[in-house]
């Protein structure tokens, strides 16, 4: 018994023949803000032509939480917990580059051990966001659940590594200026050492499980295609940029941290579609295995904050500082302007999924409704970095 | 029958042998209490706990909510879980006022009941039960999983007392009580009304 499988392609359809009335008439759909696969609040006033998307148009603000105005009133160490609640996926690389524009502004050194902290803690923060992204991605390809499901269980592993040096989940507010609040003991480095080591495993299994897969390749290869000369000129960064070729790591070019002291690669796509997108989460885990491995192996005893660094009453000189860091869904910076008070004169974020999300009409343009949710998914946006 | 006219010790008595005596109220409740099916609306931060209290590890499935309804149609229950901004309050009132009775709310989070860290935002809503009911409360920035799973619990506990019939019977049975609530506008400095009247009676603090 041998049945005969036909693919899309070859099933012969009637030809689509539209009304006269409705040709060539649009209907505006409006997605969102209460939508299943919209992450978050987020809205989309789509017009479309049949199934077609003719026109996109996202509206911001349902999530406008005034992060800005408030840095601009609380003072330096103040705004830390804030920073948490940006892209709450990532409190430690938030973190992270808050603390580092401030070490640019007041000129502060970090010692070496709070360097090995920093790099591991926020390896692990791009591990949990690239395996939860993948998880809600193929949530919104159809695969319900059960990605999810074994995205979540990797994620919870590496948040009880959080809970245990931070105390908290997900707002771990963890990083000062000049080094990190708490040490982490050597029961704390061995138990990451050894979620580092299995992650591996769970890598295996999920790409297995999607990667191949003939849905995830059909629903994603070719579509939503970003240019290169597009992405750069639209200020696109992090994996997405990455995506199409464009050989661009802050990690690298920057060499914040102590990352040139480690080895590692950075995966670059080539036809800059989703698939490739996806890919690239997949391979960044990798190389974050690798960077941990080298990190946990590396660490030393040592001091974790600089004792110079006055926690009360900081005042930083009068100067502005931008430090950036590579976070997990792009270049994440902080702009500060001292006038030498205890309040930041300006304080500005420059989050890196609004500035991907600006290219949204032109990667769904041409596309069917469904494909809308696909691509914006592989753009890996969260509200709260981006109406801030 | 009502409950309290059986002898308690017959009707242990007769479970044993095997007969299930019981009132509609019970059973009626029983089945909506292990049946609430929340809407799948998230706002902010506190969505992502409500994701890992649906996913793999806490697995709210245990207590019969795991379905997450992204229709208000057919969703029992609303989670408001993350802040709620001035621009998003009309969409949630209306999402609200959407649901079939009878339906709960959790606040989810220190922002969904008073702004929490957000609070001094010009942007930022002081609580949603300024507008809706709210039936249980949870604390923290964000709860954790187990804390969402607590107040579940609480709602449960809720639901199964209940009455169906007599004068303090459940409001969503009596015609008089309001289904919907008014969604507020957008006026020239706030939202019109800042706070529905009907619902929103904060205590009165009086120095002594």
């Amino acid at each position: 018994m041998s049945a005969t499988v036909e693919t899309l392609e070859a099933i012969e359809r009637p030809p689509v023949t539209m009304g006269s009335r409705l040709e060539g008439e649009l209907l505006e759909v409006s997605m969102g803000p209460q939508h299943p696969s919209t992450h978050g609040v987020f809205r989309m006033n789509v017009a479309l032509e049949g199934e077609i998307v003719r026109k996109l148009k996202p509206v911001f603000g349902y999530l406008h939480r005034n992060h800005e105005k408030i840095g601009e009133n609380t003072s330096y160490l103040g705004s830390m917990p804030y920073t948490d609640r940006l892209d709450y996926f990532c409190s430690m690389t938030n973190n992270w580059a808050y603390a580092l524009s401030v070490e640019k502004l007041a000129g502060i050194e970090v010692p070496e051990r709070a360097q090995y902290l920093r790099i591991i803690l926020a390896e692990l923060t791009r591990l949990q966001n690239h395996a939860s992204l993948l998880g809600f991605l193929l949530n919104d390809m159809g695969a319900w659940g059960t990605p999810l499901m074994y995205a979540f269980r990797e994620r919870e592993k590496i948040l009880d590594l959080f809970e245990s040096l931070s105390g908290s989940r997900m707002m771990c507010d963890y990083m000062r200026f000049g080094g990190c609040r708490v040490d982490a003991d050597d029961a704390w480095l061995a138990r990451a050492r050894q979620i580092v080591d299995r992650f591996p495993k769970f890598l295996d299994e999920f790409e297995e499980l999607i990667l191949g897969n003939e849905i995830v390749i059909g629903r994603t290869q070719n579509v939503g295609k970003l240019s290169a000369d597009l992405a750069i000129s639209a200020g696109i960064t992090g994996p997405m940029l990455r995506a199409c070729g464009v050989n661009y790591d802050v990690r690298k070019v920057d060499g914040y941290g102590f990352y040139p002291r480690f080895k590692f690669r950075i995966p670059l796509g080539e036809h800059g579609d989703t698939y490739d997108r996806l890919m690239m989460r997949a391979l960044e885990m990798r190389e974050s295995v690798e960077i941990l491995k080298q990190a946990l192996a590396q660490i030393q005893p040592g001091p974790i904050v600089n004792p110079k660094v006055k926690i009360r009453a900081f005042r930083p000189p009068v100067g502005e500082a931008y430090g950036r860091i590579e976070a997990p869904k792009g270049e994440l910076g902080f702009y500060l302007i001292s006038d030498g008070g205890p309040n930041p004169y300006r304080y500005r974020v420059r989050p890196p999924s609004f500035i991907n999300l600006t290219v949204l009409e032109d990667l769904c343009l041409g596309h069917t409704v469904a494909d809308v949710m696909v691509i914006l998914g592989s753009v890996d946006i969260v509200m709260g970095e981006v109406d801030r | 029958m009502s409950e309290g006219q059986m002898d308690e010790a017959l009707r242990r008595e007769l479970q044993r042998q095997g007969v299930w005596v019981t009132s509609m109220q019970e059973l009626y409740n029983w089945g909506r209490k292990n049946s609430i099916w929340p809407l799948q609306f998230g706002l902010a931060c506190c969505a992502i706990e409500m994701i890992a209290t649906a996913a793999s590890r806490y697995d709210i499935a245990r207590f019969g909510g795991e379905i997450f309804r992204p229709s208000p149609r057919q969703a029992d229950l609303m989670i408001v879980a993350g802040t709620v901004t001035k621009k998003m309050a009309p969409q949630i009132v209306r999402l609200y006022n959407q649901m079939a009775d009878p339906k709960y709310v959790i606040s989810m989070g220190a922002c969904a009941i008073s702004g929490g860290p957000f609070k001094q935002g010009y942007n930022v809503l002081k609580g949603i039960d300024r507008y809706i009911p709210v039936d249980v409360y949870i604390p923290g920035c964000p709860p954790r999983p187990e804390a969402l799973l607590h107040a579940f619990m609480e709602l449960q506990r809720k639901i199964d007392e209940q009455k169906l019939t007599g004068a303090d019977k459940a409001a969503h049975l009596d015609p008089q009580q309001p289904s919907e609530f008014p969604v507020p506008a957008f006026g020239r400095h706030d939202l019109e009304p800042p706070a529905n009247a009907d619902v929103f009676q904060p205590p009165k603090l009086e120095r002594v």
